[in-house]
């Protein structure tokens, strides 16, 4: 099993907003466990999916330089447990960013309902002494590739989204081999 | 532009809302560590509170001047030196910083940041702006 807790993108505007979609199946292991005979999505896998869909959000705008990570969920309201079958819509909006942190605001819907409320509070983790790489630009824009961003996405003048230049012959040369291959 | 009354009651819904405490814990004098139990990721979470809140812009380090404390020349063997103290008077004129003079240790800084301080630092910026 990989950590995606997203499956596509069906909307992404840089800078502004985006929208992921998580299906939930019967087929992820951990649904067997939470709970036996009674399978639900633990919301906590939904604040992950927010994250990221919200981080790359970040690091779009950001051009995949330094390291945004998770710092805070200031916000997490959640209106019932999703179940096998359903399609949640991950919908994020870039509230505030700057160079040390940024605050994503997502609701989360399950067809006509709202399921949840959550805020990320993403910071920086190339700030500072201890600062180390966590992951690389290349890694961040071929999970952005797989999840289907530059097949919807828009830049903020309404032009398709494309990676950033000095990516895109490396990325080419990766497409097929998917994130990890380098 | 808010009065101290407004700017207040905004400071302390932004505090409740950051750190998850009751609006009672929010006194003027409450201290944002020792009495609120703030985290250093809070502190960025209240200043970019406090930007959208007050449609304001505060640079890295005007409110909470943590890269000073990087700063040899101001902090020496865990204390904050004569220099340093100097620097923080002319950084943080919106603070009372008897705490420090009192105990010079890096570690008293965190009592200078009450929520009078951040009220201060608002009434001062946004008198400022306008």
């Amino acid at each position: 099993m990989r950590w995606y807790w997203i499956d596509r993108f069906v909307e992404f505007v840089r800078s502004r907003r985006c929208v992921a979609v998580k299906n939930v199946t019967l087929a992820e292991e951990h649904l067997h466990a939470h709970f036996p005979g009674h399978p639900l999505m633990p919301n906590t896998l939904v604040i992950e999916g927010v994250a990221q869909a919200g981080g790359l959000l970040v690091a779009d705008h950001r051009q995949y330089q330094g390291n945004m990570i998770l710092a805070k969920v200031p916000k997490a309201v959640f209106y019932f447990d999703p179940r096998p079958g359903d399609t949640l819509y991950y919908e994020c909006r870039l509230e505030s960013i700057r160079g040390e942190g940024a605050v994503v605001e997502a609701t989360v819907r399950c067809g006509e309902r709202v399921q949840g409320e959550v805020d990320i509070f993403f910071a920086d983790a190339a700030h500072g002494p201890r600062a180390r790489a966590l992951f690389t630009d290349l890694d961040l824009v071929t999970m952005m590739h797989y999840l289907g961003a530059y097949e919807v996405g828009e830049d903020a003048d309404g032009s398709p989204l494309r990676p950033p230049q000095h990516l895109q012959d490396r990325l080419s040369t990766l497409w097929l081999g998917g994130p990890g291959s380098e | 532009m808010p009065d101290k009354q407004e700017i207040f009651e905004k400071v302390q819904e932004i505090l409740c809302e950051a750190l998850s405490v009751d609006e009672e814990e929010v006194t003027p004098e409450a201290r944002l560590t020792a009495d609120l139990g703030a985290e250093s990721i809070d502190f960025l979470d209240i200043v970019f509170r406090l930007e959208k809140a007050f449609d304001i812009k505060i640079p890295r380090g005007e409110l909470f001047p943590d890269t000073l404390l990087q700063d040899e020349r101001y902090v020496k063997d865990g204390k904050i030196t004569p220099e340093g103290m100097e620097e923080l008077r002319k950084r943080m004129p919106f603070a009372d910083l008897s705490p420090l003079e009192e105990n010079p240790d890096v570690k008293s800084l965190q009592d200078v940041f009450t929520v009078e301080m951040i009220c201060r630092f608002i009434e001062q910026k946004v008198a400022v702006e306008n």
